[in-house]
This record gives structure tokens, sequence and C-alpha cells, in this order.
């Protein structure tokens, strides 16, 4: 569904992707791993026509997405800093993207999954981080749309939140949802995620699923697998 | 862009720091009528603040705002919005919540000191415009140094910079300007030049109409001589209307560039 063609961008001096190529086609959770500044949020806000890039082409379903915005119905996006504006209450907030983007579906149900009722009339600028980040989640997941994008969704989440937030997304997925998620915690992956994609200095190092990864490295476990990649990395370069 | 509008409208009106603009002017206002009842002299010396005081505070409102909306504008342009959308809507939303409290914070004062039954009602209209005139202007230029400068305190320098050259120092270059080229007929010139200060054409603007051509200065005394007071009074509202249609096209055209 999502067809990634040598893309380019430079932030000034910084060539963050170079000539990368990704093809995001089967449903089920990928997760976007890759060390710091490594272009995962960069290549995730590109094909959200968040990043103007440089060279290269962005399809979604086939279609050019540069310049347009109404595929954009087909993609919920979790952004990975949540902070709303602060004087209004979070059920403002939710009307708010009500009102932007008709026919929520899950609202109800995921306002009970995170206990926010009790939290509604509260301002933003009143809750914890926490909290925020729930609302934050429940702003993506409300709507039904084909993909979805995670940008480091389990920040600030207590665990009860977290062992929701993992329930949910199984059962999405079993819903033949595409699931990209960006995370550095490899539990995470290795609980939820079918398939990985490394990012590596702006290119994609390795696709697939995580056993093969790890056999590739010839290690017990992912951790091991991603840092022992890491290492060759920073050695070569 | 109407539903983005109206929420950052609801935001910014409850945001202590439009309470205390509004405060701000209120007193203001009502201090000046408490030390002369003379609504004359009410208006002029309110002419002399306002046309300082809204620049620099809508020129820092408006990259507050931006500022702190960053994240929220990442999550509104994620949704199947329009870039020309969600920035008109936002800017918008900071516009006519300050444009309001001025209104409110100057006009009701007005009102109570018995504006409406005095001859210098169109001047108080022409005043309470005029404010709302460069809240507009100066939060559009705010929004456009926050657009290109990622930095807050660059920004935010660049900013109170920004002010200051309108307010301060442009006068300062175009005196200088008189007094070097003094043997040439300057009349012209200068005309042209004030054509680019937004603050220094609310002013002419005012005065024309208050008819204290004693404080019009040079430039005003000028505008009057060569077009008189109407034909000067439209020429300005014209320049003033460009002052807000350039740079709003100008945000329009950095925001379908820029990187979220």
């Amino acid at each position: 569904m999502i067809q990634v063609t040598n893309l380019n961008k430079r932030f000034k001096k910084n060539h963050v992707l170079r000539d990368l190529n990704l093809e995001l086609n089967q449903p089920g959770i990928t997760a976007l791993l890759g060390p710091n500044g490594s272009g995962k949020t960069t290549l995730v806000k590109s094909i959200l026509g968040l990043v103007i890039t440089d060279t290269g082409q962005i399809l979604y379903d086939s279609k050019e997405t540069k310049g347009q915005f109404l595929y954009r119905h087909q993609i919920s996006y979790l952004p990975q800093i949540a902070r709303f504006p602060e004087n209004l209450t979070g059920r403002e907030l939710l009307q708010l993207m009500k009102s932007i983007r008709p026919n929520p579906v899950k609202e109800e149900m995921l306002l009970n999954l995170f206990e926010l009722h009790k939290e509604l009339d509260k301002k933003m600028s009143e809750m914890s981080g926490g909290t925020k980040q729930k609302f934050n989640l429940v702003l993506c997941f409300m709507y039904d749309a084909p993909t979805i994008i995670l940008d480091e969704p389990s920040t600030g989440l207590d665990p009860l939140a977290l062992i929701a937030l993992k329930a949910y997304l199984i059962e999405e997925k079993k819903k033949g949802k595409q699931i990209l998620l960006i995370t550095h915690i490899l539990n995470l992956v290795e609980e939820l995620a079918d398939n990985v994609v490394f990012i590596l200095d702006g290119k994609i190092y390795y696709q697939g699923g995580i056993k093969e990864l790890i056999e590739k490295q010839q290690v017990q476990n992912l951790e091991i697998a991603i840092a022992n990649i890491l290492r060759t990395d920073a050695a070569n370069s | 862009m109407l539903q983005i509008l109206k929420y950052s409208f609801f935001d910014m009106i409850r945001n202590r720091w439009t309470f205390v603009y509004m405060g701000f002017f209120l007193i203001l206002t009502v201090a000046l009528f408490l030390l002369s009842n003379d609504i004359t002299k009410v208006v002029l010396s309110m002419t002399n603040i306002i046309l300082y005081l809204t620049p620099l505070l809508g020129i820092l409102f408006g990259s507050m705002y931006y500022y702190n909306s960053e994240e929220f504008i990442e999550l509104l342009l994620a949704q199947p919005l329009s870039r020309n959308a969600v920035f008109t809507g936002l800017y918008l939303g900071i516009a006519s919540s300050l444009s309001i409290s001025l209104i409110l914070g100057v006009g009701l004062p007005m009102l109570f000191f018995g504006a409406l039954s005095s001859p210098e009602l169109p001047a108080v209209v022409l005043l309470l415009f005029l404010s709302v005139v460069l809240s507009i202007i100066f939060s559009l230029l705010s929004f456009i140094i926050a657009m290109k400068f990622k930095n807050r305190i660059k920004g935010f320098g660049i900013s109170i910079f920004t002010w200051l050259f309108f307010a301060i120092i442009y006068d300062g270059i175009f005196l200088l300007i008189l007094l070097l080229f003094k043997d040439y007929p300057l009349e012209k010139a200068t005309l042209g030049l004030t054509v680019f200060n937004p603050i220094d054409l609310s002013r002419i603007l005012l005065l024309l109409n208050l008819d204290e051509s004693a404080m019009m200065g040079y430039t005003g005394a000028v505008l009057q001589k060569f077009l008189g007071s109407q034909l000067g009074t439209y020429m300005i509202l014209i320049t003033l209307a460009l002052w807000i249609i350039i740079p709003f096209l100008y945000i329009l055209r950095i925001g379908k560039k820029k990187d979220i």
C-alpha cells in the first residue's frame, strides 16, 4: 500500500534520507527500527506529507501523495510528542478532531479502554504527560483507517495502559490493518511485530522477519542482533 | 478551516495573556480619561501609545502562539486537511482574539465616557480600526518569522527587532536621509519611504483625520499638501490593505514548503 522510491531529504547539510526505497504492502505490524537520527521519523513524516522531500516518490495505494491531502483519510497518525492547545479540555479536543475528520467509530470504546471519562473536562494544561498521551492515542485510534502509523506510542504510559495498548494493537492487526510502529523498546517489537524494517544512515538496512534478523546475526535475541548491527556500522564508518 | 479558527479562538480567549492584554488597554484608557475628561486629548494620547504598543504585543503574541502550537500543527497536518486551511485557521484564531480584546479594552471605556455623543466619534472609530489593522499586520509578520526560524530564542529576538525597526529605527534612518539629501527635493521620496512602514502610515492617517497637523510631522504635511486629506486617506488605506494581503499570501507560500 505504501511505496517509497529513491527518496532523498536533506535538512541543510544533514542528508537524512539517502535514496531510500521501501515497499510496505502486507498487513500486520511492521516495526521501524534504527538508531537516533537514522531517519525513522523523517521517513514517516514524508509519507504523511509533513516533511517535503527533495527527490523521489511516495505512492499510497498506487497514487502519488505529493501535494495531496485526501489520502490521509486512510492513515491514522500518532505524533511522538503529545502537546495540544493548553486551554482546551479533553472533550473539546475530541470535538475539534471530529469536526475536521468526521465518523469516529471507536471513541466511546477507547475512552473506556484508557479510563479517560473522568479526565474529559480537564484542561490540557492540567493533565499529566501520560494522560495527554492517552488522549493522543484516542485521537489516533478512533478512526477506522486501514493504515496506522505510531511514533513511540508507549511514552509515559502506566503498565495498565500499556497492556491495553498492546491488546488493542493485536486486535487491530487481526482485522487486517497495516500498522507501522516506531519504537526503541525492543520488548514491544518482539511481542507485537510481524516484520522489521531497520533504517541505518537514511537507508533501509534490513527488511523482513524478526527471526531471520536474529539468525542472520547468529545471536540469541533481537536486542543483541541490533546492537551487533550498530557496532559493525560504527566500526565501518 | 473554520473549525480550526473556532477552536484556536477558544484556546486563545481562555489564555491568561489575552486577559492581561485586554486589561492593560482597559486600565490605560480609563486612566487617561480620569486624567483629562477631554476626549480629543485622550484620543491623541491613545494614538501615540497604541501606534507603538499594538505592533509590539501583536508580534510577541503571534510568535509565542505559533511556537506553542507546533505540535498541534503537526497533528492537524497529519489529518486530511490542506496546508492552507490549517495555517489560515490558526492565524485567524489569534488575529480575531487579539482584535476582540483590543476593541473591548479600548472601546468599552470610550463608550462609557461618552464617545458616541462626542464630535470625536469618527476619530475614535478610526483609532480602533487602525489598532486592529496594526495587530493584524504585526501578527502576520510574527507568523512569518516563527515559521522561518525554528529556534524560538532567535525567533523572539527577530520579532522584537522587527518591532524596534518599524517603531524607532525606521524614523531614524528616515531623518538621516532627509539630512543627507537636504539639498534635493525630497517630497516624493519621503512619501515613497513612508509606504514601507505601517506604523507611520497609521499615524499619518489618524492625524490627517484628527486635524492636528502640528503633530503630523514632515511626511504627513507633505502628504496633505500633495494629495489632500481625502485622496491621502484612500492611498493609505490601500497601502495598509497590501500590508495585510502580501504577508498573508507569503505565509501560505512558506506553509506549502515547510517541513513540520
